[in-house]
């Protein structure tokens, strides 16, 4: 909201794909004009409002809060997952980040386990397949105790809070060479772990979760670290750590 | 074949009446619940508890969802707080506190026994919460944090930093996927709905679009619950996600679902301003920032120096001015119109003077920044990110936007619409917020919906029942398919000249000036006869790019808008209608000498549920008294 917001110019490389089985392409654009208080989804606004009103298919991306917590945006901006600025989604990266005449290529986050469905758009339904294999607490709905029968740790408690701000958008898989989704999975199996309501199910979560995410294709942990640095949400690796020790204990301990 | 309006609110003592209710429901039997299918549409707050509950009672429950996964509903957005009568801080909270706050707050425009159940059920959400691991905030000795928050005079806001409803709705999201794993609960992403089936009077299923294929689903079941969320988008510029639309109610108004109160929005006071032509959403900062955050305007007009120049003297706190006992915590609506005053008189700061300032100067210095810094870190990351200025060195703009909507479809006190076997619930219907809704409810009501309403009053319905089978070869199943896909081609084929964007901007930007914050009757009357011309300009020029049987957003954003075109018209009949200020519905022609907003309880103390009529067609206005036994009506005060 700077007073004197400064427009710029930018030549675009685009990846189009019309759905799954098409082979796709990079196809160039000009973005003219941009404001650089605007975001990085309202410049592709802008160009795919002049794409239409030329009559072109416009850049399929997706995106909804546009506050930078649904999860739902996010490409691969000059080989960086959710562009160059640290802890930030496409959606709260603004234009001031970029300068006058610069070329950006934008495609979508690729891994096996999240198929392309249409330009930027990626299939990311192997997510909720993990969450579903153990992704939670199993208590039914008013068969529980007051809340503050339960307390926990503060300590805990913040560690568990940053783990579950995680938001789901994959940029850990896009940034990781190895495409894994280990921060991801590793960040629900922490925020549970940390907290004493997590106990009875701990090996179990663990257990369940880590083969949905190696049935799902997504690779191995080498220790990169390129997940962290992408994670708008600053997710820390310690949580792989903790994954792992978990995971190690429930292979040695858990009888099923 | 107009409806007599039936609110079904038991009788008795208002603190009895849930009880009461849930005693004399007739229950399903556990073995004859999984020969029943419910199909729950929309995956926030509402709707994903109400299918993770309908599930673990044992109905058959299929969930919908237009996003690619049910956790990125636009609850997620929600930052504040969750209310609960739970007086942890024993600051003299209670269930009535909760349940007058409420009513009072929503400037006697809600119904008392909805109300009252909603403070009844407050506390089993929180312990239901923290049970599923939500990490609320919480204090060195392990137990629960509060803060109190906009409007409230006690402590009984419960929070998770600033994403109390990222929290939540991950909580209600894994309850739906445990049971997704179980088989009870089957998903269906990326599908929207389109159409609802009614046979025999009775809501059975559901049209919806597969927007990765583009192709038309039938879905049939025994009931449908409507968990769509608000219509803020009719404004194009709101602090709604960009998905968020009012399709699902509006084709079911369009099939005889009575539409309430849809004049009431609510505009938050603490949003980034606007800056540009390109701008897609406004940003909401939480109100919570309101706490310990001091609003203000340079006292003379047209002050074009920077924040820190101004000196104190020079300044105008006007809310602490105008409000001395509630100050900065005053309600939405009355933090909203104050700024949209000071504004109006030339005193806005910033580049376009539609903003004000919200310092924490004070704040930091009493408290240190670090605690300003662990209550509302991410609030002022978030704000930098987006402005380029620091709200720990420079007073942050702020101007209000809309972001919640009171109004939505009719329903009873069991959340049923005026069509049997049609539910709705959270921000979908219009029950518990009357004319204004207070800061850190709406996560509860979402929530007291899903997961402790509707699953009662649902078995209540069902048991009552002898539903024929029906499958997707009904014909009035095969009728909602083929309209739904009429529709879609008709839209296809325009191929005009401008944008769906463009439409939409246009619509917004007339409802923002003649029915936002501040409406007249010369203003709605002029808005009247635009949107009608905006509506038909739509169908004869609109461009919708690419074909039906594909992934097409332009076709999705093209049918929501041509949605919004029909129901903007409506917002505004309402608006026109209700000739009393109340809540965030302030009519100019009724105002105190004192500026604020007089409500006129003789004439208007009632709900204003629309039956449609034909597209363009003059709806008709059914009204359901509202009476308030327990909370004596008196004009609001925050003097």
């Amino acid at each position: 909201m700077s007073n004197a917001a400064k427009k710029i110019n930018l030549n675009l490389k685009v990846w189009r794909q019309k759905n799954a089985e098409d082979k796709g392409y990079f196809d160039v654009y000009k973005a003219e004009g941009i404001d650089q208080d605007a975001s990085f989804l309202e410049m592709l606004d802008v160009v795919n409002e002049g794409l239409s009103k030329q009559g072109k298919d416009p850049i399929a991306f997706d995106h909804d809060c546009r506050e930078g917590i649904c999860g739902m945006c996010g490409a691969v901006v000059n080989g960086h997952a959710h562009g160059p600025k640290a802890k930030t989604t496409l959606c709260q990266l603004h234009m001031r980040t970029f300068s006058n005449g610069q070329t950006l290529v934008i495609e979508p986050f690729r891994s096996r386990a999240l198929p392309v469905q249409k330009d930027l758009i990626v299939d990311r339904s192997a997510f909720d397949r993990v969450i579903a294999s153990g992704g939670f607490i199993s208590v039914r709905t008013g068969s529980v105790q007051d809340a503050n029968n339960i307390p926990v740790e503060k300590k805990s408690a913040d560690l568990a809070f940053d783990a579950a701000s995680c938001i789901g958008c994959a940029a850990c898989v896009a940034a990781c060479p190895n495409a894994s989704a280990m921060l991801f999975v590793s960040a629900k199996v922490s925020h549970l772990a940390l907290l004493p309501q997590g106990q009875p199910e701990r090996s179990r979560r663990v257990l369940g979760m880590v083969e949905q995410m190696d049935t799902e294709g997504f690779g191995n942990c080498s220790n990169e670290y390129q997940c962290e640095a992408a994670c708008p949400k600053g997710i820390s690796v310690q949580n792989i750590a903790r994954m792992n020790r978990d995971y190690a204990h429930a292979r040695f301990t858990s009888e099923d | 074949m107009s409806k007599q309006l039936e609110s079904h609110i038991p009788e008795g003592p208002v603190k009895d009446k849930w009880t009461k209710a849930k005693f004399e429901n007739k229950l399903v039997n556990p073995a004859n619940k999984r020969k029943f299918k419910v199909l729950v549409v929309g995956t926030g707050l509402a709707g994903a508890s109400a299918a993770a509950t309908l599930s673990e009672l044992g109905y058959q429950v299929q969930s919908f969802c237009f996003q690619d996964s049910p956790r990125r509903a636009h609850s997620i957005a929600a930052q504040g707080g969750i209310n609960a009568a739970k007086n942890y801080q024993g600051d003299g909270d209670s269930v009535h506190r909760l349940f007058y706050d409420t009513v009072k707050g929503g400037d006697f425009r809600s119904r008392e026994a909805n109300v009252h159940r909603l403070a009844e059920v407050s506390s089993n959400i929180v312990d239901q919460c923290v049970a599923q691991g939500v990490p609320f905030a919480r204090e060195y000795g392990g137990l629960l944090d509060n803060r109190s928050f906009g409007g409230a005079q006690v402590s009984r806001t419960f929070y998770a930093k600033g994403q109390t409803g990222q929290q939540l709705l991950i909580g209600a999201y894994s309850a739906l996927m445990k049971e997704v794993s179980t088989g009870s609960v089957e998903l269906f992403t990326r599908r929207e709905m389109l159409e609802l089936v009614v046979i025999d009077g009775k809501a059975r299923g559901i049209i919806v679009r597969n927007l990765i294929t583009g192709g038309m689903e039938t879905y049939m079941g025994d009931a449908v619950m409507l968990c769509t969320g608000g219509y803020g988008n009719v404004f194009y510029l709101s602090t709604n996600a960009m998905g968020s639309n009012v399709t699902a109610t509006w084709r079911a108004h369009k099939k005889g679902a009575y539409f309430a109160n849809p004049c009431y929005t609510q505009i938050h006071p603490t949003c980034i301003p606007v800056h540009g032509e390109y701008q897609s959403k406004l940003t909401l900062m939480s109100e919570s920032l309101r706490n310990d955050g001091r609003v203000w305007v340079p006292e003379a007009k047209n002050d074009k120096r920077k924040a820190s120049d101004i000196p104190e003297e020079e300044r105008d706190y006007y809310l602490e001015r105008k409000y001395p006992s509630f100050g900065n915590l005053v309600p939405r609506d009355i933090a909203s119109r104050n700024a949209k005053y000071v504004c109006d008189e030339g005193k806005g700061v910033g580049a376009t003077g539609l903003a004000v300032y919200l310092d924490f100067s004070d704040s930091i210095k009493r408290l240190g920044q670090k605690t300003i810094e662990n209550r509302y870190g991410n609030l002022f990351d978030m704000y930098e990110q987006i402005t380029g200025s620091s709200p720990y060195e420079e007073p942050m703009m702020i101007y209000p936007a809309v972001h919640y909507t009171m109004g939505g479809l009719w329903v009873d006190y069991n959340l049923m619409t005026s069509i049997p076997g049609l539910f709705c619930l959270g921000e979908a219907n219009f029950s518990d917020h009357g004319a204004n809704r207070l800061g850190a409810s709406a996560l509860m009501q979402g929530l007291s919906d899903g997961y402790f309403v509707a699953p009662y009053t649902l078995g209540n319905y069902l048991a009552q029942q002898d539903l024929a089978q029906v499958d997707a070869t009904h014909p009035d199943a095969v009728k909602a398919l083929s309209s739904a896909q009429e529709r879609i081609d008709k839209l296809l084929a325009i191929k005009g000249e401008r944008t769906v964007d463009d439409f939409h901007k246009e619509l917004g930007l007339l409802l923002w000036d003649k029915c936002g914050m501040s409406r007249n009757e010369a203003g709605l009357k002029e808005a009247l006869v635009k949107i009608p011309k905006i509506r038909d300009e739509f169908w004869e020029n609109v461009n919708v790019m690419g074909s039906p049987g594909e992934l097409n957003q332009t076709l999705e954003k093209a049918g929501r808008v041509a949605d919004f075109l029909e129901f903007g018209e409506l917002m505004v009949k309402d608006a026109l209608e209700r000739k009393e200020s109340c809540g965030g519905h302030f009519r100019e022609e009724s105002q105190t000498e004192g500026g604020e907003a007089l409500r006129d309880d003789e004439n208007f103390a009632h709900v204003a549920a629309w039956e449609f009529n034909g597209v363009g067609e003059v709806p008709i206005l059914h009204k359901e008294a509202l009476i308030f036994e327990n909370v004596a009506l008196a004009q609001r005060s925050y003097k």
